[in-house]
């Protein structure tokens, strides 16, 4: 069970003036059950290389399958690939068009040829999913809430279609730390009980540190680095300015430590332990200055 | 010392589907000084972005009153002149780019003035200067990174010599270089030309490089101060939904757990110091 992109390029406008390469000789293997983000500055490539994952973009060259089948053969193949794979892009709330947000949220079930009980519950469970209460919002027209409800409603249409994989681009650009918290600690409950893969594309490493188990960074039309977060963050030969990313800041924090002498791990995370962290690490010093 | 920006009582109401009226703005008031960088942050929908509307009369007061440089926004005979004073940079670099040269896009505003061709040379020069882009100026604008394409959103708005600039999220797009980059083109700015700034931005570590923060919640101002007394409050902004930089969070736990450290901590080199004393 696998989404497998194989010596993949793509080029935008090939034979025109513009004609540009956006992706060359990639090949990636994404698991179900894996929690990947992609990071990378912009122009790197990273939302060409996400839209190949749903068959959107047809590779000019290499071949993207899905569960081994490949995905542009038969014409047929790409109604499966877009319910098991689905994507959120930037800035989705512009995607919303019904008059309804129970309407908007049932677009993609009732396409699916679901009965009227099954959409019923599609739907409901979905908004629970973005922490989106049905008696509130659900005959309310999505146009007039707030930025982060209507993100969340757009969230909730690609997840009523119950798929495999989720592949969201940027899902908390211009959101309050408050919005971007809350979208964040649902995608992450519903990655924890469903077991599907989530593929997450963003500018913020606080969020690839925390959450993805595998990071991506793409440059130039590549992927430059495949592994662990930590092994990005603490590999001193890495360049990271280079690659249009920086250091999370809790990282950052701790390597400033570091470089004023205090004897600290910086691979930590999470506050509490940073600070306990801090503490022995004074502990030690005075101890041993004495 | 001179006022950019006198903001008294200002209200702004929207309306919904049912024709009831939303406050956005309840009785705002705001002087800004000339030369001042302002950093203003709060949640989505607390009134940030209809504030900026009100700095270049996109929109104006329903009751109070907005002056930029003493000029009342509602003069519609001044609303040129308002323009021209305060320049705007939104969030999204594409929506705000004309020209398919980045040259001709930086002269798009000059050229609008009507000035000569020789000034408008010259300040597109100046301009592009000023953000670092000089090398870009016969490229393709939509070919840019999105970093270089805000910068060049911001050149056109320089080369109208604007005495203010107001930035609404402009970095929301931007990856952390891009982002690292239009944020050290804005402070270079206020520190050589004397601009007046209004950053409004959801990235607390840009708020920590303004001279003061503004701290929105539903439509008033609740917090005003300069960076190291807003973020030193870091329950109060965590209650309103927003971050603290992660040093001031980091030194509000330690003394907490008494460990003796100043309470103005906002910078990860001034938590270093305090702790390595």
């Amino acid at each position: 069970m696998s989404i497998e992109l194989q010596n993949i390029s793509y080029t935008y406008m090939p034979g025109t003036p513009y004609c540009r390469d956006a992706l060359l000789d990639v090949s990636l293997k994404i698991e179900r059950g894996e929690f990947i983000g992609i990071i990378g500055h912009t122009g790197s490539g990273k939302s060409t290389l996400v839209q190949h994952l749903n068959g959107l973009l047809r590779p000019t060259a290499g071949t993207v399958s899905l569960d081994g089948a490949n995905m542009h053969e038969r014409k047929q193949a790409l109604k499966s690939v877009r319910q098991k794979v689905g994507m959120v892009f930037q800035y989705p709330e512009h995607q919303l068009f019904e008059e309804t947000v129970f309407d908007d949220v049932a677009f993609g079930p009732r396409n699916l040829g679901l009965s009227d009980e099954d959409v019923q519950q599609r739907v409901e469970s979905a908004l629970e999913c973005v922490g989106l209460s049905v008696a509130d919002v659900a005959k309310r027209s999505p146009f007039r809430l707030s930025g982060g409800q209507m993100r969340r409603v757009a969230i909730a249409g690609v997840i009523a279609l119950r798929p495999e994989y989720l592949v969201l681009d940027e899902p908390s650009a211009g959101l309050d730390p408050c919005g971007r918290d809350e979208i964040y600690a649902q995608i992450l409950q519903l990655y924890r009980t469903s077991g599907m893969a989530v593929v997450l594309v963003t500018h913020n490493m606080e969020d690839v540190a925390r959450m993805a188990k595998r990071l991506l960074v793409m440059d130039h039309c590549r992927i430059r680095f495949d592994g662990p977060p930590v092994d990005l963050f603490h590999d001193e030969t890495i360049q990271l300015r280079d690659f249009g990313v920086s250091l999370p800041h809790v990282t950052s924090l701790l390597k400033t430590l570091r470089a004023h002498s205090l004897d600290i791990d910086d691979t930590l995370q999470d506050e509490e332990v940073v600070v306990e962290a801090i503490r022995s690490a004074l502990k030690r010093k005075r101890d041993s200055s004495c | 010392m001179t006022i950019m920006l006198q903001i008294k009582d200002l209200c702004h109401s929207y309306r919904n589907e049912q024709n009831e009226t939303l406050p956005a703005l309840d009785h705002v008031s705001l002087d800004v000084a000339a030369g001042q960088f302002l950093a203003v942050i709060g949640r989505n929908g607390s009134g940030k972005s209809t504030l900026a509307k009100h700095l270049n009369a996109l929109l104006v007061p329903d009751a109070g009153s907005c002056l930029v440089n003493g000029m009342d926004t509602r003069n519609t005979a001044l609303l040129w002149d308002v323009r021209q004073t305060v320049g705007m940079v939104f969030q999204n670099p594409d929506n705000q780019i004309v020209a398919s040269l980045v040259e001709e896009d930086v002269a798009f505003g000059p050229e609008n003035l009507g000035l000569p061709p020789a000034e408008i040379q010259r300040r597109v020069t100046d301009s592009l200067e000023m953000v670092g882009m000089t090398e870009y100026r016969l490229h393709a604008p939509h070919l840019l990174s999105g970093g270089q394409k805000q910068r060049v959103a911001i050149a056109g708005v320089l080369a109208m010599k604007p005495r203010c600039l107001v930035l609404d999220e402009s970095t929301a797009m931007l990856d952390p270089v891009g982002r690292s980059e239009v944020l050290a083109a804005v402070c270079k700015l206020h520190r050589q030309q004397g601009i007046t700034v209004v950053l409004i931005t959801h990235f607390m570590e840009e708020a920590v490089e303004a001279d003061r923060v503004v701290v929105m919640d539903a439509g008033r101002i609740i917090m005003d101060g300069d960076p190291a007394t807003v973020f030193s409050q870091v329950e109060c902004i965590r209650s309103l939904g927003l971050d603290v930089p992660v040093a001031a969070d980091i030194a509000a736990r330690l003394r907490q757990k008494g460990i003796d450290i100043p309470a103005d901590i906002i910078r990860d080199e001034e938590l270093a110091v305090a702790l390595c004393r």
